[in-house]
């Protein structure tokens, strides 16, 4: 009789593995949550020079969740006027493709839920399917901040969504397979894709803040314009999955898939020896993205809608563009030396650092010519 | 099942477990929760304004082109994927005509971006 891991039965243990491949995403998915808020909060207070939450617990640790709590009892308020079994729908709508992306998420060697060939595909399939549930959100609530936000983000994401599948193209045609598994395999060694490719990295970076509707991006939810765009008519447990959820677990997502792809996932250190050191290292890679999200919503203000549109179909997406055809040409001219491409790769990124204060600096003349012109 | 079965299996099953997740929690809030609906409630939230009409009416045109831009777009990254995973085993031959299609839609985008489309003023 054949023997599964851990001395169990295989005809047992393939639909307990399955059991735990869900419990365990859905532990990570609410304690992320909680953590991330908290970390969240206090990460912008110490930037920002106060002390944060500090009430509830030791460090106000316990503060996300005694908001938990807060949230699960108070009212789900519907307005009459919305359209009801959308209004409901919406939320599993984006909470549903954020957890079933963390399928194909490798943790460490042998530790993910599914190793699908089209990983990649399959996750930026999941990533568009958010703004589906967005969009449904701002129409059915049937009011003006939501539909506006709602809109505002469809054209954000469906816009961002181009460069970053175009960084992701990058990286697959160096590595020349879908599955994340493969992926972070072909990065053994210290030489990770990042040092290679690090143009498709900023390009993904940038693009991820977008897609995960977090600051400079936040637009769709500009509470000093659109009171919470799409969330505005959403209250108690309800935006509760909404925002918490969804939006931390999209995060988490986002920050898993930069860490495979350009800081080789599990790989560090004393993985060889002992493989489940890969979730420890995953984890310490995925939380470094993670801060820096926060970092970055703690600095930089909100962009413009057009600055933001603007910035992804001129800037983005071109270069993206040369991007891909560069690293394409230089694969084939020189094969087994990735040295071109981490030189051209880095050319590009100097280019894009050193356009963007040229292109504020047009940007600003133009705006005061306009206003210039309006005021003669 | 085959191992590619079972891997759809658990996409399928994460997809269903996430829905069900939502449903008992969101249950188990209506029955915390209290439930007081009055009309003042039921209201559409308009910064505290009665509201005026309704929000399903006409938008602007501009998320109508970035939306057919985005589709022109997307369908262009779908093709790159195959060719990306294959790259090595089509070698110039498929970088070529790679780059006849892209040429193409980078024609497009110039041609959007003389047109004004992307300026969203």
């Amino acid at each position: 009789m054949p023997i599964g891991p851990f001395g169990i039965d295989p005809g047992i243990w393939a639909p307990l593995r399955l059991l735990l491949a869900v419990a365990l995403t859905l532990f990570l998915v609410l304690n992320g949550a909680l953590l991330m808020i908290y970390l969240e909060r206090k990460i912008q207070a110490i930037i920002q020079d106060r002390t944060g939450p500090h009430h509830v617990g030791p460090f106000g640790l316990l503060q996300t969740f005694a908001d938990a709590i807060k949230l699960l009892s108070k009212e789900d308020v519907r307005a009459k006027a919305t359209d009801k079994a959308f209004f409901l729908m919406a939320p599993m709508i984006v909470f549903s493709p954020m957890v079933a992306s963390f399928v194909v998420l490798p943790f460490a060697p042998d530790f993910v839920g599914a190793d699908l060939n089209i990983g990649l595909l399959y996750l930026t399939t999941l990533g568009s399917m958010a703004v589906l549930g967005i969009v449904i959100a701002g129409w059915a609530s049937n009011n003006k901040y939501s539909l506006i936000g709602g809109l505002r983000s469809a054209g954000q994401l469906i816009s961002y969504e181009v460069p970053q599948i175009l960084s992701l193209v990058t990286v697959v045609l160096v590595v020349g397979s879908l599955s994340m598994v493969d992926i972070t395999r072909s990065q053994a060694g210290p030489f990770v894709n990042f040092l290679v490719l690090p143009f498709a990295f900023v390009g993904y970076f940038i693009a991820a803040l977008a897609e995960t509707n977090r600051t400079p991006f936040d637009l769709p939810e500009a509470e000093s314009e659109l009171v919470a765009g799409y969330l505005t008519e959403y209250s108690g447990m309800r935006w509760g999955t909404f925002l918490a959820l969804t939006e931390y677990g999209e995060v988490t997502v986002v920050c898993s898939i930069m860490t495979t792809l350009w800081f080789g996932g599990w790989q560090g250190p004393g993985v060889d020896a002992l493989p489940a050191l890969g979730i420890v290292w995953f984890t310490l890679k995925v939380y470094v993205f993670v801060l820096a999200f926060m970092w970055v919503r703690a600095t930089l203000p909100r962009m413009r809608i057009d600055q933001l549109m603007d910035f992804c179909w001129k800037v983005l997406i071109p270069m993206a563009l040369v991007n891909i055809l560069a690293t394409a040409v230089l694969l084939l001219a020189f094969p087994g030396n990735l040295w071109p491409i981490a030189i051209v790769n880095w050319a590009l990124v100097a280019a894009l650092v050193f356009a963007l204060p040229a292109l504020q600096k047009r940007r600003l003349r133009t705006f005061r010519e306009r206003t210039r012109l309006s005021a003669a | 099942m085959p191992d590619y079965n079972l891997s759809y299996f658990y996409v399928f099953a994460f997809f269903v477990a996430a829905a069900i997740f939502i449903t008992l929690l969101l249950g188990l809030a209506r029955l915390i929760a209290p439930r007081k609906v009055t009309v003042e409630k039921a209201r559409t939230y308009e910064s505290g304004e009665e509201p005026v009409g309704q929000a399903w009416s006409r938008y602007p045109t501009h998320f109508y082109v970035f939306a057919l831009l985005f589709v022109v777009f997307d369908v262009e990254v779908i093709f790159l994927f195959p060719w990306a995973v294959l790259f090595r085993t089509l070698g110039w031959y498929g970088l070529v005509e790679m780059v006849i299609f892209i040429a193409i839609l980078v024609v497009g985008l110039y041609y959007a971006w003389r047109k004004k489309a992307l300026n969203w003023y």
